[in-house]
């Protein structure tokens, strides 16, 4: 075998702390090893060049680059030997910069260890084998999980890119938290009036399957070839024969169910829809308030409903859906703020979050958009706001910033102020993080025009006085004092969380989640809308807190990932996965209990049972290799003998 | 002429070590929120506030923070720590700067001092306490005599003031002396005030 | 399961009347508590304000005692000697403060200390509430009130384990076994001043002030206490504080054994009710008139 080997500065990078030329000159001392030199940068366009030309110049049949981490250019350098003719798995990388030159300043013992790393990297190399690709069929349809803007952006994007989409919603309207929303910042134009457009083309799309009230119940399969099952939940009305004409609603003696839209503020019926604009516009029985569900008679829906459309007997459905790839926008939650006893915990009615005070700043909230405090429904005039209640803070294991409430604190003062002329807002901050697009301006206004009072500090205690008022006591360390203030309503700018369930969800998609239960993306910043698992998406708050423009924004995103995956025909697989030799397989299932992507079967081969891997399911991830007692599973490009050949040339160094 | 605290001189780190050390706690966590002072019953009497005594003690300002009246007023009550949001035990960090201060032989509340000495002479000469003999100790050594005399007529009515010392039985009180004698013998020897 | 008894410096003094309706309502339950021989004081604030290891030791010796009498639990009525006891405990779990501590003791502390409660959490954990309840002859039926718990009952919540450190409900559920109406005190674990009445009286005037107005806005028959010190602060000087807040407070400031104990039919003298600066006669009175008018339960009209 003939052996090239290019050793790259990194400017100083690496050439700082180890001696380059000295590493090459020691590697031309390897087995093979007919060429080795030092190059200023190796993925430079002349470093490149210069890879190519000695390739064909000394007729290298295999190439090592000692220079950084190969999750960063070992796609660069497969593709430059594989420019020059050679099979782009005939090719090693040694990481001298992460491993050695940027954790260590002792120059001789760097050198010496990226001469150890060379050596290790050489050996492989002599081990390799040429790999080729297989292809195979994409099935171009996409599925959405979660309808908030996020999951409408992308679905839109797609759809009107010629994409079959099919769009998953666990509530029972599309629209999520923005739906919610009275106004948005920094602009404060009405909520509905921009997401409702987006959420009718959603529901007139002919590209578009919408399946609300559902959930993704099992996920199996691989990019280009998904199998979805989806379980549709009971809604007791049959929603091909209601038209949303309302008569149900306002007929339904269950008038104390808890309305969720509105976040628990004011009761609603147990048979609902949302709001008015809600997609679908269809009636849902709540069976836990429901009296003919839950005592067995009252029946008034069916009686009054024109079109025969209530189904008491109705249960849940599961429906398949194939689809090429998938994308997640199930966006977020409030986190459960009564864990601060000091606030409440709860117990007081005044005490309200930022989204059930949406819900009273909105025309069509259950106070149509008048602001009346829960407890007696006078109108407020002092108004406090706290900020980061439930963000920022270690002692509840809530270390992050959630990012959005300065912004909706700041618009929800401005809008205060709009509703009650002669009301004051008082605001407790920490730091006002404004960093987007006119959005420093917008808090400005709020304090220069609007006179709302920024205080800054946090709020230790919040009490009733026993007399209506809630007195708020807060500290403000600008002028290093406490302060006291009492108020007549207390707004929580509630920290955010993942939605509920998440972590399921990502182990039904096979992706990563934080400790917080966010998805976590391919790399933060330069594959954020890529998961680890191909052909999985990230769209929206599910991977990190973010407003509604960065929401759409990555939406957009996601879809222009899809448009790009089925652009082509057919997909190529990463030939480096397991395959199992027959003859050492006992069938003892172990592979196949391990294999966290469901990529080993059992087949029938001769009248015995063997395991066999699913080639384009497998992921490489070699745990089936480590577990096997047979060593019957081999991972390409990570054999034992390539491994072996590693480990024994690092003993003898 | 510029009167601002010089930062580049005034600074000890040492010090800043020492409070974590001492205390337990990180006090770089601690990312001025003010809660701490937001919860304090007893803010309203100190020079300077909690946050900014953990502030003092971040920038390593141990003049600024060892003489202040606020680590001889705090209740020790503890709110500051229950409701930090960084997990710091903040009532730990000012009992430990009162330590620090007192070893130091800096005293900057004497009557708080005096309150806590005259009550531990009493324990250490009878075991346990009894409130008259804390009360004559205190006023004596804080000359102030007129100390809660308003109080005396209904507290004694209601026989809420122990008259009589209870000494310690089983040889109790001379047990305790000894625990006295120790600390304070200990306290010669490390050349710290006891 | 042998219980030790920690009674603390002012039940032989300033809160005498805790300690006798502590002792009546323990023995009206059949609670069986010795007193530690030759018990010390555990130092209280001024200890652990001066160092910590000195009041490690004050502590210590106590639990010391209790251990060399085969105590498997310490009650104390006291929230600071409660406070005090169980810190003693968890820094000796350190063996760096416990050689510190062995070092100013007679001799070396014994290896196992038993575990320090405050005497309500022994009650609650011998008697469910049904039990209580069985044990009430007078109902404190009408009764509408306050529980305060202080500021060192409950914290540090690692130390103490007192329920919610915010909200700790233990005294409320003995109440409500005995019959008392049990008002949602958001002041409960405010701090009452502590023992700063005597150097810095204005500073606990005004927080007594604070915890008495919000009791009297609320309308309570009473405020309920666990703490000596609570309870002089709220009691013996509820005109000190009226005179720092420029309004006259009435507010009876019991002790939650002295409401017990009353429910349970003992002797108010058994309980020492004539020590309440604050008299609880109106309180008794009311008690025993029966309920002038009966409100109609409101039902469900949907």
């Amino acid at each position: 075998m003939r052996i090239g080997v290019f050793i790259c500065h990194c400017g100083s990078n690496i050439a700082g702390t180890v001696d380059c030329a000295k590493v090459a000159e020691n590697a031309r001392m390897f087995p093979d090893v007919v060429l080795a030199q030092d190059i200023m940068y190796t993925c430079a366009e002349p470093g490149q060049a210069a890879i190519e030309a000695a390739i064909h110049e000394h007729k290298l049949d295999g190439v090592v680059v000692a220079s950084c981490s190969p999750r960063i250019h070992e796609p660069t350098f497969r593709r430059t030997v594989e420019r020059a003719g050679l099979n782009r798995y005939m090719f090693e990388m040694a990481n001298i910069r992460e491993h050695v030159s940027w954790i260590g300043k002792d120059k001789e013992a760097n050198t010496n260890k990226a001469t150890e790393l060379v050596q290790i990297a050489v050996a492989k190399l002599r081990n390799d084998k040429p790999l080729k690709a297989k292809s195979f069929d994409i099935n171009k349809r996409v599925l959405i999980i979660g309808a908030g803007v996020a999951g409408i952006q992308a679905a839109l994007d797609c759809a009107e890119g010629g994409i079959q989409v099919v769009l998953v919603e666990r509530e029972a309207t599309i629209g999520g938290k923005m739906a919610k929303l009275d106004k948005t910042f920094p602009t404060v134009d009405c909520s509905a009036c921009i997401l409702g457009p987006k959420m009718v083309d959603v529901a007139q799309h002919p590209n578009i399957t919408l399946y609300a009230k559902s959930e993704v119940e099992d996920i199996s399969g691989y990019v280009g070839n998904f199998n979805i099952k989806i379980r549709k939940r009971a809604t007791y009305v049959d929603w091909d024969k209601c038209t949303g004409c309302g008569a149900c609603t306002e007929k339904c003696p269950a008038k104390k169910t808890p309305d969720t839209f509105n976040e628990l503020v004011g009761p609603t019926t147990a048979i609902n829809i949302a709001f008015p604009q809600a997609i679908p516009k269809k009636a849902v029985i709540n069976p836990e308030h429901c009296r003919q569900l839950t005592k067995g008679k009252c029946g008034v829906c069916a009686k009054v409903c024109p079109t025969g459309a209530i189904n008491y007997e109705q249960q849940d459905e599961i429906i398949t859906e194939e689809v090429g790839c998938i994308v997640a926008a199930t966006g977020y939650d409030l986190m459960d703020w009564t864990v601060y006893e000091e606030y409440g915990g709860g117990r007081y009615p005044d005490v309200v979050t930022s989204l059930q005070y949406e819900r009273l700043l909105s025309a069509s909230g259950p106070t149509e958009g008048h602001i009346k405090r829960p407890s007696d429904g006078k109108e407020p005039k002092n108004i406090v706001f706290i900020q980061c209640v439930g963000s920022r803070d270690r002692s509840i294991g809530r270390p992050y910033c959630s990012g959005f409430c300065c912004m909706y604190t700041a618009k929800q003062a401005i809008l205060t102020k709009d509703h009650i002329p002669d009301s004051k807002s008082f605001v407790f901050y920490m730091d006002i993080r404004a960093n987007g697009k006119i959005y420093d301006e917008f808090t400005r206004r709020a304090m220069e025009e609007y006179g709302t009072e920024y205080i800054r500090g946090r709020v230790s205690k919040i009490y009733p006085d026993g007399e209506g008022h809630l007195i708020v006591r807060g500290v403000d360390t600008l002028l290093g004092e406490g302060v006291e203030i009492k108020a007549d309503l207390v707004v929580l700018a509630v920290g955010v969380e993942a939605a509920k369930g998440s972590p399921k969800l990502a182990e039904k998609l096979r992706i990563s989640y934080d400790s917080y239960g966010f998805f976590l993306e391919s790399h933060v910043k330069l594959k954020p809308v890529e998961t680890n698992t191909a052909g999985v998406y990230l769209a929206g708050v599910c991977q990190g807190v973010k407003d509604i423009p960065a929401s759409v924004a990555q939406g957009s995103a996601a879809a222009a990932k899809v448009l790009g995956l089925f652009s082509k025909d057919k997909l190529e697989n990463d030939p480096q996965i397991a395959s199992v030799d027959m003859k050492r397989c006992v069938d003892c299932g172990k592979c196949i209990r391990c294999c966290p992507f469901g990529a080993i079967k059992e087949v029938e081969f001769r009248g015995k049972m063997y395991a066999q891997v699913i080639e384009t399911v497998c992921q490489g991830c070699g745990l089936c290799t480590s577990t096997c007692p047979q060593g019957a599973i081999q991972l390409s490009h990570a054999t034992d003998n390539q491994i072996l050949a590693e480990v024994n040339t690092l003993c003898q160094c | 002429m510029n009167d601002a605290i010089e930062l580049s001189r005034m600074r000890d780190t040492d010090f800043t070590a020492a409070v974590d050390a001492q205390s337990g706690q990180r006090i770089s966590t601690c990312y001025q929120c003010g809660n701490c002072t937001a919860g304090c019953p007893a803010g309203f009497v100190y020079d300077l506030q909690v946050n900014q005594v953990m502030r003092g003690v971040q920038l390593g300002l141990k003049n600024k923070v060892l003489n202040s009246r606020s680590i001889w007023m705090c209740l020790s009550c503890s709110t500051c720590s229950q409701r930090c949001p960084n997990n710091i035990d903040v009532a730990g960090v000012m009992e430990t700067l009162r330590h620090m201060a007192r070893k130091e032989g800096i005293v900057t509340v004497p009557k708080v001092d005096k309150f806590w000495t005259s009550f531990l002479a009493t324990v250490r000469k009878y075991g346990r306490t009894y409130e008259i003999g804390t009360m004559v100790l205190y006023m004596l050594r804080s000359m102030r005599v007129f100390t809660d005399v308003d109080l005396a007529p209904a507290a004694l009515a209601k026989g809420k003031l122990g008259f009589k010392p209870h000494k310690t039985p089983e040889e109790g009180a001379e047990a305790v002396g000894r625990i006295f004698k120790r600390y304070q013998e200990r306290a010669n020897r490390q050349g710290v005030r006891a | 399961m042998k219980i030790a008894y920690y009674p603390g410096c002012s039940a032989t003094g300033s809160s005498a009347d805790y300690e006798k309706s502590t002792q009546a309502v323990c023995a009206a339950l059949g609670m069986q508590m010795e007193e530690i021989r030759g018990w010390s004081c555990c130092g209280s604030t001024p200890a652990h304000a001066v160092d910590t290891q000195l009041s490690g030791a004050l502590s210590a010796r106590n639990l010391d005692l209790a251990a060399r009498q085969k105590a498997d639990m310490v009650l104390t009525p006291c929230p600071s000697c409660l406070s005090n006891l169980r810190h003693a405990a968890k820094r000796l779990e350190n063996p760096e403060f416990r050689a510190g501590v062995n070092e100013l003791l007679d001799e070396p502390l014994s290896e196992n200390l038993p575990e320090t409660l405050s005497v309500m959490q022994g009650i609650a954990r011998a008697y469910d509430t049904d039990a209580i309840a069985a044990r009430v002859r007078k109902p404190l039926a009408g009764l509408k009130l306050a529980a305060y718990y202080g500021c060192l009952m409950s914290r540090p919540h690692e130390v103490m384990e007192f329920g919610d450190p915010e909200n700790p409900t233990l005294m409320e559920s003995l109440l409500t076994a005995c019959g008392a109406e049990m008002v949602d005190f958001p002041l409960k674990t405010e701090c009452c001043g502590a023992s700063y009445g005597i150097p810095e009286r204005a500073m606990t005037a005004r927080l007594t002030g604070r915890i008495l107005n919000l009791a009297t806005m609320l309308g309570v028959d009473a405020v309920v206490v666990a703490c000596p010190l609570c309870q002089m602060n709220l009691d013996l000087r509820q005109q000190q504080a009226a005179k720092e807040a420029g309004v006259a407070f009435s507010m009876p400031v019991l002790y939650y054994t002295q409401l017990m104990g009353i429910a349970f039919g003992l002797a108010p003298s058994a309980l020492g009710l004539d020590k309440l600066c604050v008299s609880a006669d109106n309180l008794l009175r009311k008690l025993d008139q029966p309920a002038a008018y009966s409100k109609a339960p409101e039902g469900d009209k949907a």
